[in-house]
């Protein structure tokens, strides 16, 4: 239990097809949005806000806001936000933003794709309580497994 | 609650803690080079972000660990872990199915 890093998420996945091609799908903001479900406004730009809203079923009146940070081609995209900031009438902004980053590595079958979120330590405590309200059925179950986990290895 | 456990004494109270029985302080001391009173000052530090809570039992303190900040903060990671699952098999599905339609 006391092993986890809670500071930081990491997921990889393998996708078979160019890097060029995963680079694309990731930076061009079209097809950003076709995946993530969000339609932006326009280009990311490193260095500026992205903006845009949800298309998510369910979802449609949260807002999308980002500042795309770095933009190496094929290589780095990365960009702050404000996880789970999907209360409309909350201002986030003052809030420390959390940095993803997704890294393309180019391997036998294809693409490997690395994403790393990462700044959780400073999101507040409500903040995380108002996700798990906003996420819909689940939970009871995993909340089972945590104690399970916690009352089985303590360590 | 993160910068509580970046110490080791306190980890390692922690630890004794989570064996789930609720101890004393001369119990919790015992194997420590530091002072009971030292104990006692990271006891509290504990007990102030919630992680650890005390009751009184005759003229001495027992305290036992409370994980319900714990068990959060690893929920919170694992709903927004989940959401990057499912997004990240959206994106995989878009880029390779569209190279399947082309062969």
């Amino acid at each position: 239990l006391l092993n986890v890093d809670t500071n930081r998420i990491e997921k990889r996945i393998e996708i078979k097809a160019p890097v060029s091609r995963v680079w694309r799908a990731l930076t061009d903001h079209r097809e950003f949005g076709e995946w993530f479900r969000v339609k932006l406004d326009g280009p990311f730009v490193p260095g500026q806000v992205s903006r845009g809203r949800i298309t998510y079923p369910g979802y449609e009146h949260v807002k999308w806001e980002a500042v795309v940070q770095k933009m190496e081609p094929e290589r780095l995209f990365s960009f702050t936000w404000h996880p789970y900031a999907i209360d409309p009438e909350k201002d986030y902004s003052q809030e420390t933003p959390t940095v993803v980053e997704f890294r393309l590595e180019k391997i036998p079958s294809g693409t490997l794709l690395i994403i790393v979120e990462s700044g959780f330590d400073k999101i507040p405590g409500d903040r995380r309580l108002e996700a798990f309200r906003m996420n819909d059925g689940g939970w009871t179950e995993q909340m089972n497994n945590i104690t399970r986990h916690v009352v089985q290895r303590p360590q | 609650v993160f910068a509580a456990l970046g110490d080791e004494t306190r980890l390692s109270l922690v630890v004794r803690l989570s064996k789930g029985r609720p101890c004393s302080i001369s119990q919790l001391s015992e194997g420590f080079k530091v002072s009971r009173q030292a104990i006692t000052k990271h006891l509290r530090v504990l007990e102030s972000v919630g992680m650890v809570r005390s009751a009184r039992a005759g003229r001495q303190s027992l305290f036992e660990l409370n994980l319900r900040p714990i068990e959060s903060i690893k929920q919170y990671l694992d709903l927004v872990s989940e959401q990057w699952d499912r997004a990240l098999f959206r994106l995989k599905s878009y880029v390779e199915d569209e190279g399947a339609r082309k062969e």
